[in-house]
């Protein structure tokens, strides 16, 4: 039997509404575990990612810790796909884009009524946002896109079952949806 | 008989008169548009729905048929081109379905799955564009515009009231309201109106009435745009003249 292809995933600015819907592929799952082995990934826990034949990334990049993540894994891995809104366009996450970061701030942990003697966390630990959401192809160069908020779990297994294949990613009607 | 031109190899007949578009959806065959619409003059700015014609590319909706006339529409150059076009509508505005009322009825969403557009690629513009809240009935979300004009249209030719107008040059071109204050409860618009019911995208919108319809069962879930704008279509041999795309889909 050939060697398993190695396969990431993460969240960064994501609800892990995509993880959700991935292992909404249920028991294709242990089909799937014939054909790939997972590195990082909320999964199994792994922390790092190492080499990779196949990157997942969900959410878009909304603070410091994201980009290095993003990073981490543009480095390791062959192929990167984007899957999810947020990953995509923003989603959610991006609706701020229009707004001032420090006047958002202000209004929910300052102005905003009930949090009086509020103050803007700024625990060294909490990576710093940035001033804007941006989608992942701003950030890195994304080789795939599975649309959809979240894409089902059929879209996924479609893709992921594609290009394992060695084919281009097809998804067609009822399976490409981008809400 | 009437006379013929050729669209992707096929014969398609048309009246004298016709557009390429008109003549090719009354004949069965779909060509990509989103700033058309069978029941306007049309507007030529999309330019989703270019073809080749003898060699040049046009905007089919604009241009007249006529006998021999050697049409390409669906060929991966001009999809290709399409898909951009698409693209670059998503990235210019802020249009994010997962929170858009329209989504599933959305001519923008569909044509851009009829597409497989899975991704814009630009960097998108994040523009601040606030709503008008303002109409008792009616919201305006200029996020989503596409300066189709199919609103302005519908308001000045069927309503005889020009409620909007587009204003600016370029990138700064935008929908705006014809009244004193700007403000859409200023105007004289009626939920009858024709121009409430032609918006492609989700910007004119009836309040208190959204995500009335379950995933599933709007628009564009069962069948892809391709299809349904050929239902939509007045039809060479019928009377003609029905326009799903009109009706409310609450």
């Amino acid at each position: 039997m050939s060697k398993k292809l190695r396969v990431a995933t993460t969240s960064l600015a994501g609800c892990f509404g995509c993880h959700m819907s991935f292992l909404d592929i249920d028991e294709r799952l242990l089909t799937l575990l014939d054909l790939v082995e997972f590195d990082r990934s909320p999964i199994n826990d792994i922390k790092h990612c190492g080499p990779c034949d196949i990157g997942i990334i969900e959410g878009g990049v909304c603070n410091a810790e994201n980009v290095h993540v993003l990073h981490e894994f543009r480095k390791n891995c062959k192929i990167l796909i984007a899957i999810g809104a947020c990953a995509i366009n923003g989603g959610l996450p991006a609706q701020r884009n229009h707004l001032d970061l420090g006047s958002c701030l202000t209004e929910v942990y300052l102005t905003e009524p009930g949090l009086a003697h509020g103050h803007i966390p700024n625990d060294p630990e909490l990576p710093l946002p940035l001033d804007k959401v941006h989608p992942l192809h701003e950030v890195v160069k994304i080789d795939y896109f599975i649309p959809g908020c979240p894409p089902s779990g059929d879209a996924i297994w479609k893709f992921l079952t594609d290009l394992i294949a060695g084919k281009t990613p097809e998804l067609g009607h009822g399976l490409i949806k981008y809400d | 008989m009437s006379d013929t031109f050729q669209l992707d190899g096929a014969a398609v007949p048309f009246e004298p008169g016709q557009t390429v578009m008109q003549a090719a959806l009354a004949a069965g065959h779909y060509i990509p548009h989103l700033c058309y619409h069978p029941e306007f003059k049309p507007h030529g700015s999309c330019k989703l729905c270019t073809i080749k014609v003898n060699g040049r590319t046009t905007a089919s909706c604009t241009m007249p048929a006529e006998a021999g006339l050697s049409v390409e529409s669906d060929i991966e150059e001009l999809n290709a081109l399409r898909r951009t076009l698409v693209q670059m509508l998503f990235a210019e505005g802020n249009h994010f379905c997962p929170s858009c009322e329209k989504s599933g009825n959305c001519v923008l969403q569909a044509l851009g799955y009829d597409l497989e557009v899975h991704a814009t690629g630009f960097r998108h513009l994040y523009p601040d564009r606030p709503i008008d809240a303002s109409h008792p009935d009616i919201l305006l979300d200029f996020n989503r515009c596409v300066l189709c004009e199919l609103c302005v249209r519908a308001s000045s030719e069927v309503d005889g009231k020009n409620v909007f107008a587009l204003a600016g040059r370029g990138i700064t071109k935008h929908l705006i309201v014809n009244s004193e204050s700007g403000l859409l409860k200023d105007t004289d618009i009626a939920l009858t109106d024709k121009a409430m019911e032609v918006c492609p995208v989700g910007v004119i919108l009836k309040k208190r009435v959204g995500f009335s319809q379950p995933i599933g069962e709007r628009r564009y879930d069962q069948r892809p745009i391709s299809a349904q704008a050929l239902d939509d279509a007045p039809r060479q041999t019928g009377t003609g003249g029905s326009c799903a795309a009109c009706e409310d889909p609450s």
